[in-house]
């Protein structure tokens, strides 16, 4: 039987999708285990003897200097500048995305304005953030917003424009004007879109946010990292990474199950 | 006077001359049917008509009007495909037509008002057949099914004229019948005036009252796009249908 005709049952399905990650853990563990005979002290792979206690440590330990809890104090703090770096992105990159995609008077002059900004890398105007909007919180947020913002304006444009114009069209002999017709033709059909769009762009948030601590921040998942990188405390970093990794999988698994809850229709309306 | 007149209307792109020299004149009531090649215009013939283009030279006037420049409520479509809102049950596609005229700000009718526009749009789709699959989405629903609620979407808003767009060149034999059935029907019931663009030439003789056959009568080797179609043959049908819905008018005035 050919490769491309042979598919895995549900039991080897299971075995096939949980296969790489046993050999990484292996592989790491084997690692580890033989660091450690040679030389106890090593700090590059610790085992996970040594990263249970750090967690221990962080996560149900008060501080001693602020008396609190560094995990969860992080994880919420980072948690929130995500999510309103989301929020803000997601409206404005949706309000963008639907003046640009649906009127041709707006597409002119948004259009190629969204594609040059677009290739802005958003890194680099990192310093201009912090000149303008201070160390505090605002600029961490502002560099997720001009991260992914426009990549979602220009993906709901693209996307508001394969809506078929005889759909737009059969709105205008049902009596909507511009606006209802936005409001209840081409929005709902854009929201599916814009979760979907919002897992994609959920990397790249990520990506921002810890830069943005890593460089100046007090608190937040990027900071801990960066600021016990000094000691090489691997032990940490890596349940931080972990812990970052999976937070954000849960975020695109809710996102994903949301978009099947709210838009019941979406699955087989795609073309 | 004619309900609609189209007076020597010319459309064309750039150098390409779709449609020209066009002069009609329809009465009230009339189903016409527009036939011809392929790329011929008829199609074309049928965005002046919806207001989706604008012709480049001649007037259209509906009712000694001239015709509005985007489409309106005061005509009605159905097209080959995407006729429909993949995003809205059956009853709310249809109740939809009802909900946006009447509320300009959100588009969505509320309590008392949402449920009556939902009966209505429930004693419509029963009349199309409709009436098991209320809570269906469209994607749920057969090609034919999705004509027939895309008709009871447009007749909804009770346009004067109502343009079909190859409404049933996706559907097989069988359901095409019933659609033709469905059509005429719906005809006889209302007033309206149907353009129909079909590529079927026994569906045109069928359904229509009026057959327009659209041709190019001059053809340059040299410059495709120098001529464009006209209506080559324009055959009145079916009198008995016309004869029996004009007695039915007049007893209806009465």
């Amino acid at each position: 039987m050919r490769l491309i005709n042979r598919r895995p049952d549900r039991a080897s399905r299971l075995i096939l999708v949980l296969l790489p990650f046993a050999l990484l853990l292996f592989a790491y563990f084997t690692g580890s285990a033989t660091r450690l005979t040679e030389n106890p002290n090593d700090k590059l792979l610790p085992s996970a003897v040594q990263m249970t206690d750090a967690i221990k440590r962080v996560a149900f330990v008060p501080d001693q200097r602020t008396g609190e809890y560094l995990l969860w104090q992080d994880t919420g703090a980072s948690l929130q500048r995500l999510a309103i770096g989301l929020a803000i992105s997601a409206v404005v990159g949706l309000c963008l995305g639907i003046a640009s995609g649906v009127l041709p008077l707006f597409s002119a002059p948004l259009s190629p304005l969204l594609t040059v900004l677009s290739m802005v890398p958003p890194l680099a105007i990192l310093p201009i953030l912090f000149i303008v909007f201070g160390l505090g919180e605002l600029s961490k947020v502002m560099l997720i917003v001009i991260g992914i913002t426009p990549v979602l304006a220009r993906d709901l444009e693209q996307r508001a424009r394969e809506i078929p114009v005889e759909l737009l069209i059969k709105a205008q002999t049902l009596g909507a004007s511009t606006w209802t017709l936005i409001l209840r033709v081409v929005l709902p059909q854009l929201l599916p879109r814009l979760l979907i769009s919002l897992r994609l762009v959920l990397g790249s948030a990520w990506l921002f946010l810890i830069a943005a601590e890593a460089i100046a921040s007090t608190d937040g998942l990027g900071y801990r990292i960066f600021l016990v990188r000094r000691y090489l405390a691997m032990d940490m970093i890596l349940p931080y990474v972990v812990w970052i990794t999976l937070l954000a999988w849960l975020m695109d698994w809710g996102l994903k199950a949301l978009t099947r809850k709210a838009f019941p229709w979406y699955e087989g309306a795609r073309p | 006077m004619s309900f609609i007149s189209v007076k020597n209307v010319w459309q064309q792109y750039g150098d390409q001359v779709v449609l020209e020299g066009l002069n009609l004149s329809i009465a009230e009531g009339e189903f016409c049917t527009l036939v011809g090649a392929s790329g011929c215009g008829k199609s074309t013939f049928l965005r002046l008509l919806l207001g989706q283009e604008v012709a480049s030279k001649g007037t259209i006037l509906l009712d000694g009007e001239p015709l509005a420049k985007e489409p309106d409520s005061t005509r009605g479509v159905v097209f080959q495909r995407y006729s429909v809102f993949p995003h809205l049950s059956v009853l709310d596609n249809v109740a939809l037509g009802l909900e946006l005229p009447r509320s300009g700000l959100l588009g969505r009718l509320f309590g008392a008002a949402k449920r009556d526009a939902r009966e209505q749009a429930a004693a419509l789709l029963h009349k199309v057949g409709l009436d098991h699959a209320l809570d269906k989405y469209p994607t749920q629903l057969s090609g034919g099914m999705q004509q027939r609620l895309a008709i009871a979407q447009a007749l909804i808003m009770k346009p004067r004229v109502l343009l079909l767009d190859e409404p049933f060149g996706a559907l097989d034999p069988g359901i095409r019948k019933d659609m033709h059935a469905l059509l005429l029907e719906l005809w006889r019931e209302t007033r309206l005036t149907v353009f129909m663009v079909t590529h079927d030439l026994s569906e045109g003789f069928n359904l229509g009252t009026r057959l327009l056959v659209f041709d190019k009568v001059r053809i340059d080797p040299h410059a495709p796009g120098a001529y464009g179609a006209r209506i080559t043959y324009d055959i009145p049908l079916n009198s008995d249908r016309r004869a029996a819905r004009v007695a039915l008018d007049s007893l209806k005035t009465v």
